[in-house]
């Protein structure tokens, strides 16, 4: 297990040697960053200086193990725009996103999964079609279009919740939470739903199609050939075995999640890391957008890590020589 | 044995497929007995039905498949109209069900502990506990060695042979009077199906298990059965003791079907065959069943379908049987 672990760890490492090369690039072909911190007047001089204090004349390599090495200590710059450390502003927004996403995604399961278990049991009833048809609408409509059309029924017609913002926020340490007041999750209904109900969609399609699979095989048939109770059948084997699949796809949604809240966060103006890369890309603000990548990048690697180690506890087959008995 | 009420009447049944170019019969007309304590033998080729019986008394039957005919009987109370719920109480306590494949006959997510325990709880009134002291002494009746340690080990674990055992366990665990083995030992290698074999039978006969050996193996049949079916085209085409189908068949078909074993005694040129191949269900021929193939067909067979009638030793759905039939059936009687 650790063994595997640390092969996982060493096949990340290229994966993100790699997104931090492409972040790099911005910085080289984006824009010109001397031009920007120089402003309107300056001599050639005063240009050479700085590009020499900057290390910007040094090879290309020497540049990017700079940008390595800083990157590692969290040193990612000042934001242009906001002439603030990046990671300051990072730290600061990442609550607002984690949360959201986190809700959005609890969201996804705890609805997609019912109701993809639903569907697969009952492939006929009326309520299954329902949910089927609705499903399409959840993949199909565009996310800020979704948006829109809650904060009009909710904000603006019946007024029920918040339209934009994370209302009142707690602090704990440098983490700003908006569970614990009642303002704070009003706030958070309306995007979460927002954000996950594609990812619900995709959760109940997924667990409806692997429901029907597992019902078809053998061991299903053998199950209700041993007279077990529809409950066992259906809750305990076949719902046990469809679980592979759906860990890696929820897993690999929930970095969607967190990496494309950037159109909700815009439609609800919710101070998260989405709306700060939006913003940055506006003001070409390299470093925070280069931040950002890498961020993003970490992040699906480690989810990537955790799916795996999840298939462990769900799948006694892959735990290969911790086997009992032998 | 024949003068004690049977366990399993099956009367009559008839198993369709709806589908979209019209209903499919894909059993017509089945009826045979299963006594306490009996193994009945069902024999024929893919597609005769031999499985689809089997599935159909356990309740068990592919959508879209249904029972259009018939009744289904289990000691005396009939199960073929029983709604799904009081059927699930039937299946595992009554009748207990072994499949052909025991690589994925179980749940590779649980252990076979777990898996028997799951059983004999949902069935009998015992608790976990209880549930897994009973569960190591199965595993080691169907001979698993180590059974305290192995009965946490996953189905992957276990060797093809040994997962059969489990299947075996699981199927009886519950102690049902009548198990529905639909062929146990097709997946298996050849030098386990005997073992197999001899687990299944010498375990029937000890718990006094009836048992419906569905299987394509005449080697395992008259090793096994008391009685014999032999099914063609989802009918019976001919029913009797053992020794008196093997040895003395009735239906021409089943005279084939003896053919076609190789005999160890001397060796043949080349292995009889029957000609042609058994009809699919949506074009099964006016008459009897097997007539384009038979060797012995005569005006009779082409035009009318014949009933299960006593043919010498035997029951036979044979019109050369019937004396209605006349000189010409006399005459090839007299020849076969």
């Amino acid at each position: 297990m650790p063994a595997f672990i640390i092969s996982r760890i060493l096949q990340a490492l290229p994966v993100m040697l790699a997104v931090a090369l492409i972040s790099f690039a911005m910085f080289a072909y984006v824009g010109d960053p001397v031009a920007i911190m120089l402003g309107q007047d300056y001599t050639q001089a005063q240009r050479d200086a700085l590009v020499r204090d900057l290390g910007l004349d040094q090879p290309f390599f020497v540049q990017f193990g700079r940008f390595v090495v800083n990157a590692l200590q969290g040193e990612f710059g000042l934001s242009y725009r906001l002439s603030r450390p990046v990671l300051d502003l990072i730290v600061e927004r990442a609550p607002a996103t984690l949360e959201l996403a986190l809700t959005a995604a609890f969201l996804a399961l705890l609805v997609g999964v019912p109701m993809g278990i639903y569907t697969g049991l009952y492939r006929n009833s009326w309520l299954s079609r329902f949910f089927l048809t609705f499903s399409l609408i959840g993949v199909s409509l565009p996310t800020f279009l979704i948006g829109i059309l809650l904060i009009l029924t909710f904000s603006v017609w019946l007024g029920w919740l918040p339209s934009f913002g994370r209302g009142e926020t707690v602090r704990l340490g440098w983490w700003s939470t908006g569970y614990l007041t009642w303002g704070g999750i009003k706030a958070l209904i309306l995007p979460s739903i927002t954000l996950g109900l594609f990812q619900m969609t995709l959760i109940m399609r997924l667990v409806r199609a692997e429901m029907l699979e597992v019902l078809r095989t053998d061991y299903i048939k053998f199950a209700r050939a041993r007279g077990l109770t529809n409950r066992a059948v259906h809750f305990g084997h076949a719902l046990k075995n469809t679980l592979v699949p759906v860990i890696t796809i929820t897993g690999l949604q929930l970095g969607a999640i967190i990496a494309f809240a950037i159109v909700t966060e815009t439609v609800f103006q919710w101070p998260g890391m989405g709306l700060l890369f939006i913003q940055s890309v506006g003001a070409a603000d390299i470093p925070v957008m280069a931040a950002y990548l890498l961020l993003i990048a970490a992040l699906f690697v480690t989810i990537n890590l955790i799916v795996d180690l999840l298939y462990f506890a769900v799948d006694p087959r892959l735990r290969i020589g911790g086997g009992k008995g032998h | 044995m024949s003068n004690t009420r049977p366990l399993l009447e099956v009367r009559n049944l008839r198993v369709e497929f709806p589908t979209r170019r019209g209903t499919l019969v894909a059993l017509d007309d089945v009826s045979f007995d299963i006594h306490p304590g009996e193994v009945l033998g069902v024999v024929g080729e893919s597609g005769a039905g031999k499985s689809m019986t089997g599935a159909a008394i356990i309740g068990l039957l592919e959508p879209p498949g249904r029972i259009a005919g018939g009744t289904i009987s289990l000691a005396g109370r009939r199960i073929d109209n029983l709604p799904y719920k009081e059927m699930r109480t039937v299946r595992g306590r009554e009748i207990g069900a072994i499949f052909q494949d025991p690589l994925t006959t179980l749940n590779p997510l649980y252990t076979v502990g777990r898996q028997l325990v799951e059983t004999m709880t949902t069935h009998l009134p015992i608790g976990p506990g209880e549930a897994r002291k009973k569960a190591i002494e199965w595993l080691e009746l169907v001979g698993i060695p180590a059974a305290a340690q192995r009965i946490d080990s996953y189905p992957h674990e276990f060797s093809g042979g040994m997962r059969q055992r489990v299947v075996i366990a699981l199927a009886l665990c519950a102690e049902p009077k009548l198990i529905v083995a639909d062929e146990p030992t097709t997946a298996l290698d050849v030098s386990i199906q005997a073992q197999v074999i001899a687990l299944l039978k010498t375990l029937a006969r000890e718990k006094g298990t009836s048992m419906m050996l569905v299987t394509h193996d005449m080697g395992v049949i008259a090793e096994t059965a008391d009685r014999v079916a032999v099914m063609y085209a989802g009918r019976i085409a001919e029913i009797g003791a053992v020794r008196n189908v093997v040895k003395h068949p009735s239906h021409p078909y089943t005279i084939g079907l003896m053919g076609s074993i190789p005999p160890i005694s001397h060796r043949l040129e080349r292995l009889q065959q029957i000609e042609g191949s058994m009809p699919r269900l949506s074009a099964i021929p006016k008459g009897c069943a097997y007539n384009p193939r038979c060797p012995h067909v005569f005006d009779r067979c082409r035009s009318e379908r014949p009933e299960l009638i006593p043919a010498r030793d035997t029951q036979a759905a044979c019109w050369l049987y019937d004396p209605a039939s006349g000189t010409q059936a006399a005459e090839v009687r007299a020849d076969a």
